[in-house]
Parts: structure tokens; sequence; C-alpha cells
């Protein structure tokens, strides 16, 4: 959309169609990298995201290593033809930030402890880009981190939120914002907590929101963030159930 | 007790202070939660997860199979697939002495080269030693290579090896079972070998496999 | 990294004209072709060729044409071997195997003239359509010239070319479709011992020295990659060409299906 719109949210309706506090449908498709430790795709709406864990494995160069510790790498990479008009291919500065942020939301997790000198590389590939793409892969790479094994003391399970405005300018807080919402929106949040243990480990935001509005929309994500981590949990436990 | 099910990193899978976190659990408040997805299993006061997945950690004395990656001056390095190569050191891989000055150790053992052994050492900081020396360590040049979920290696061998006792009575095949998720297969039906331990570790989640495998490979046998 | 007893396994075994997985000499492993997986892509394809598994896009640019062909569209083809599909793979910018498959494949598609170039030319000069295929890879065990040209043609032949409304590109509701005119596939040989294969493994190609991959479009030969080692005899390189025109008329039923 390369023009503003003069309204995201009309009617109580949002421009696709859906409430203020639905999340677009999502998919989760478990296994889908055989080569790696463990893998997953999720979808949320026209976005969709492969993640895939290799490790922890040996770490070369070896004056890389922790000493006491695995090193979690992530590497977020946003495929050429996933949008609009084409990206280069290759990492450019915002996904390098999305990058570090993503392997951040997951050191205080995993047990890194278990495995000193190795590292555990995480590779997050939007194959297709409709806006939450960073928390769309902290979803998949929570699911292919379960996956490979690999020891966490929870899921790490996210949904963004953000301030869009309707026809008189007026901002309402919605969850799981799209391309326009994301574009022309006022604001967006990209957010993602440890359920079991209970913290936030992923937030970043950008625009301008109240305080009220933030709690809002923080409330109003964190009772989708239950239904995707019971989606998480489900999509765990069907490996094994489907095999029967 | 039937107290076994899947369980997924941070589910809690008991309360209360009696019990003791054990292998792929931690303990958070009074609760004794999974760190890794698997089945949990409490047996007296011990929780455990046995994991469905992930990679293998070296433990003192475990037969693995190992490929050689680096011959070097007087040790060999080796791919275990683990997280952590070992090294070889001179003396572990011959009953014979070996002197680098005068034997070529390339000879010995080469790049590629697969190398059923043990492991010797373990230390704190992940130096992992193998040796070749002892009862059934050797080179490997012929046979069938498979990897496997370094996990389910248990249920492949099974109680007192008993599972991978029945595949070799069954097929006549030569089977060792690395630790590491490494399976060498030689002799008789390596076909019918592969395909039972592939159906094993398949379903390495659920009880009963002992016998369920027993019916598939007296089937097949009957199919004979 | 192979190890000795995989490599004699696949060498002895071929002495028998078989292969680890089961296969004949000159047989592929399954193909799967999937279109218009990615709705952000004008044309778009996932291939799976036994494990190996590659995606590609296809986007269509506005841009301005080189000088010495002021009115012909513009054809980029790219290759990334995402260090996901294959521990072996490293991060960073495409080394040599990557540029190198990506400039088969590109040969492929410019020598069989697969895109009607002409056709893309808006204004001489100045304005042309620039027509990006960018390969790449999900999951690797072998063989991605033929996975990768299989799928740059199932996203050519279903990619659509956006409009222009007031010098702005518009990329929803698109008809028409971009100007494809046949379509062309590969065969990949390896020479594993004495014996020349088809469709490789990555441990076959692992175990091997020699390789050629051959381009075919309407029983003619489009476009030819030796790689590796060492030579080939002339008998072999008969045998590999007669043999790459035979699996090419079995190819194109694939992408026909579409």
């Amino acid at each position: 959309m390369e023009t503003k719109p003069k309204y995201l949210y009309k009617n109580s309706k949002r421009l696709d169609g859906r409430n203020l506090d639905d999340y677009r449908k999502m998919k989760i498709k478990m296994d889908v990298v055989p080569n790696a430790q463990g893998s997953a795709e999720v979808i949320f709406g026209k976005t969709k995201v492969t993640a895939a864990v290799h490790g922890p494995r040996v770490m070369h160069p070896r004056r890389l290593a922790l000493p006491d510790k695995a090193l979690l790498r992530a590497k977020y990479d946003m495929f050429s033809f996933s949008v609009e008009d084409r990206k280069r291919p290759g990492p450019g500065r915002r996904e390098i930030e999305i990058s570090k942020v993503t392997a951040e939301a997951f050191r205080s997790v995993v047990f890194l402890e278990k495995f000193p000198r190795t590292v555990i590389d995480l590779f997050v590939s939007v194959t297709q880009a409709d806006a939450s793409t960073r928390i769309t892969g902290i979803n998949a790479a929570s699911l292919a981190l379960a996956a490979a094994g690999i020891p966490m003391r929870s899921l790490v399970v996210g949904v963004t939120f953000g301030k869009i405005y309707d026809e008189k300018g007026v901002g309402h807080v919605a969850i799981d914002v799209d391309k326009p919402e994301d574009q022309w929106g006022m604001a967006d949040v990209a957010y993602a907590r440890a359920p079991a243990t209970g913290d936030v480990v992923l937030l970043q935001m950008d625009g301008d929101m109240t305080k009220e509005e933030f709690d809002k929309g923080k409330k109003m994500a964190d009772k989708a963030i239950d239904v995707v981590y019971k989606a998480q949990i489900k999509a765990l436990k069907d490996k094994f159930e489907v095999s029967k | 007790m039937e107290n076994r099910k899947i369980v997924t990193p941070g589910e809690s899978i008991i309360e209360g202070m009696d019990y003791l976190p054990g292998d792929g659990t931690h303990r958070s408040g009074s609760e004794i939660r999974a760190s890794v997805l698997g089945l949990s299993d409490i047996r007296d006061r011990l929780v455990k997860v046995i994991p469905l997945s992930g990679v293998y950690m070296p433990k003192r004395d475990d037969p693995v199979i190992g490929v050689i990656k680096e011959v070097r001056y007087n040790n060999w390095s080796v791919n275990i697939n683990s997280p952590y190569e070992a090294t070889m050191m001179l003396g572990d891989a011959s009953e014979r002495f070996l002197d680098p000055r005068k034997d070529k150790l390339g000879k010995v053992f080469a790049i590629g080269d697969v190398v059923i052994c043990k492991i010797k050492n373990v230390e704190e900081n992940m130096s992992v030693l193998v040796t070749a020396r002892g009862p059934g360590l050797r080179k490997i040049t012929e046979g069938k290579l498979l990897d496997v979920e370094p996990s389910r290696i248990p249920r492949i061998i099974g109680k007192n090896a008993s599972m991978v006792k029945m595949i070799k009575e069954k097929t006549g095949s030569r089977i060792f079972v690395g630790q590491n998720g490494k399976i060498s297969i030689s002799g008789g039906n390596v076909e019918l070998a592969e395909k039972v331990i592939r159906k094993i570790e398949a379903n390495a989640h659920l009880s009963g496999l002992t016998d369920s495998i027993k019916e598939y490979l007296e089937g097949e046998e009957d199919g004979n | 990294m192979m190890n000795n007893v995989t490599l004699k396994n696949i060498l002895e075994l071929l002495k028998d004209g078989k292969r680890l997985d089961g296969r004949k000499i000159d047989e592929f492993r399954d193909i799967e072709i999937e279109t218009n997986v990615i709705s952000k892509a004008e044309g778009s394809a996932r291939v799976k060729l036994g494990k190996t598994e590659v995606l590609v896009g296809v986007k269509v640019n506005l841009g301005k044409p080189y000088p010495d062909s002021p009115d012909k569209g513009v054809l980029m083809t790219g290759l990334e071997l995402s260090p996901m599909s294959c521990s072996e793979f490293e991060s960073g910018p495409p080394r040599e195997k990557a540029i190198e498959i990506s400039r088969v494949i590109d040969r492929t598609i410019r020598e069989g003239k697969i895109i009607e170039v002409s056709k893309l030319c808006i204004e001489a000069g100045e304005k042309v359509w620039m027509v990006f295929v960018d390969v790449y890879t999900m999951n690797f065990d072998g063989n991605l010239i033929d996975a990768a040209t299989l799928g740059a043609m199932a996203a050519l032949m279903t990619a659509k070319l956006p409009r222009l409304e007031n010098d702005e590109v518009i990329r929803t509701d698109l008809k028409e479709s971009l100007p494809v005119n046949g379509l062309a596939v590969a065969s990949t040989f390896l020479k594993v011992g004495d014996k020349i294969i088809v469709d490789p493994t990555k441990d076959e190609e692992d175990a091997s020295v020699s390789r050629l991959a051959v381009g075919i479009k309407d029983g003619n030969i489009v476009a030819l990659q030796m790689g590796g080692d060492l030579g080939i005899s002339d008998k072999e390189l008969d045998d590999i060409l007669e043999r790459a025109i035979k699996h090419s008329k079995k190819l194109l039923k694939y992408l026909k299906k579409k």
C-alpha cells in the first residue's frame, strides 16, 4: 500500500476484518528442515517463517567459544522475494539488529551452561513477510530449539501489539499487527515472554503510546500468548502422537 | 507404574519438595519441571525426563563409533558425533608400540576411517579422550553405517541388550551400536536390520516395543 | 564429512550398478513441485528432489536497461546456500559454489531464451522490467543444479508481470504472465568410480571427482558445466549427453503438470 489509508480501524473492524484482540490465522509445521537438529515453520496470516537449529556443535574458530557455556547465535534472514520490493540477499543493519535481540531472547531460558565451549546456531528465515516477522520467528525458534532437544526453562512465545487509528484519527490498541498497520499505524511493539518463568524476554517498540495504552495492549497480547503457547505445546506433543 | 507422558520444556511434572529433579528436569519453587521435550518418568522420589532428541554428550566408558578427522604428529582428532571432538593419543590406538618418528600415523588410522572406540576420559573442560584398545574396539572397513537420533539408542539396545541381541539373532548381522547414534551393520540381512532399527528409532517413545518388534521380525521371517 | 565405510559402500555397490539409496544408476529421486507458494513474489516454487529442497522466488522490478541492450529487459539469477539447510554451509557472502550454480542456472534461462527479454522493454534506453530469480536452499542433499533449475522454471512459468500506473509499480491483481517461451531443464551427472550416475545425493557428490551438468531445451543443449578435479572420456561425454536429452523429457513432464 503506497498511500496512507484514511483509517486502519472503522466500525469496530480492522482493514482485514479482525477485531482489535484477534490474531491472524496461525499454523505450525514441525520438522520442516530434515538436516537441522530441530526445525519448525510458523505462519501468522501471510507471514511465514522457518526456524532451524544446528547444535550444540563444535565452535569454529575455537577462540570464539565461551569457557563455561554455549554461545547461542541467531541469524535472522529475510528472503529476497519475501517482501513487495525485492530485498538484496544477505544481512543488512535491520537484520543484524533483529538477529541480536532474537538470540538474546533465548539466552535466559536455554540452559547454556550444559554445553560449555560449544555453539548453538539458530537460523530464522522469513520466506514471506507481512509484518510481525521477528515475533513469528521467535515462536518458530522456540519450537525448533525444543524439537532439537535443547534444555530450556521455558518455551518462548510472542505476539505483537500496536496502535491503529480510526477515521477520526483516534488511536486503538490492537494485537498481531499486519503490514499496513505496521507501516501506517501509530505504534507497534514486538513482545515475547517465557511463560514458564514469567519473564519478558523481548521487547522493542516504535511509535508513540501512553502508559495506559501500552498496559492495555500488553494485556491483550498476554491473552493471545496463552493461546499461542498452548498451540506450541500441542505441536511439540503431536510430533509423537502422530507417529503412533 | 504408568507415569510416562510427553512433556515440553517448562512444563510442571510434579509438585512437592520430597521429589528430586533428575536428568532433563529442573526445580522451580516447589515444582519439578521438564527442561527438555521427552517422556516424564517418576521412580520413587526421582523425577526424570527421557529425552526424545538432542545431541550426544560423551560419558566415560561409553562405546562410540568415531570418524578420524585429522591425523596429527602424535595423536588423532576424532569426530564422535557430538558437540565435542575427541582426541586419541598414540598409546590408545594400538596394542603395538607406535613411535611417531618411525610409524606413519596415517597408516594406523587415516582421515575418514571409522573406528569403534571407547570414551576413556571426559575432563571438566570437556576435553574428551577415546581409546581403540580393548575387547571389540577396532577399525571398521565394511558394512553399512547408520546415523540415528542418539537419544533413541537406549531403546535400540534394550534392557540388558535384549533388543539388539534379538535383531542380531533374527537377521544374522553383526551389529555394533555406538552410544553416539552411529550404528554399524555388516553381514546377514543388512536391509532388514536397518529397517528394524529405523522402526525402533521412530517409535522409541512407545511402550511394549520389544514385543511389537519381535512380532515384526517374526513376520518378516515367515514372509521369506 | 565423508567416512571411509560409506565411501567404500558407495563404490562397491556401484560396481553392481546399485546405489546406496536403492536407486539405479540412471534414476532420479522423487520430484515434487509446488507453485505459487509465496504470495509476495510475482512467481514462486518449492521443489523437493529427494531430501533436497529449494525455494525459488521471482521478483520483477522497474529499472534501466544496460547500455548495450537498451530495448531489452534484464535477468538476474542468484542462489543462497542457506546455512540452515546443511551443517556444512556457512553464513556470509556467497562463495564459489553458490556463484557457480547460480551462473549455470542463469545460463540455462538466458541461452534457452526462456524469457523474451525484448517484451520486457517499456521505454527503450530508459525503462525496462528487471527479472530477479532468487533460489534459496531449504534442505541440502545434493544436486542443487537440477532442483534449482526446475524451481526457476516453475517459478518463471507461473510468474506475473506487474503493471505500471503513473510510473508506480502495481503488484496486486496481476493478470499478465511473464513472457516465457518454452522451458529448459538440467540433468547433472557424476562420475563415481567408473560409473556415471544421475541426480547425485550429497554423499555421492562427496565421493565423486568429476561432474557434468547439462541444460536441455527442446532436445537441444543450452548449457554445460563441468566440475571436479578429473576429466571424462569422449565415450562418457557422449553417454551423458544422450542420457541428459532422455531425462529432459521426463523432467519437463513434471513442469507441465503445473
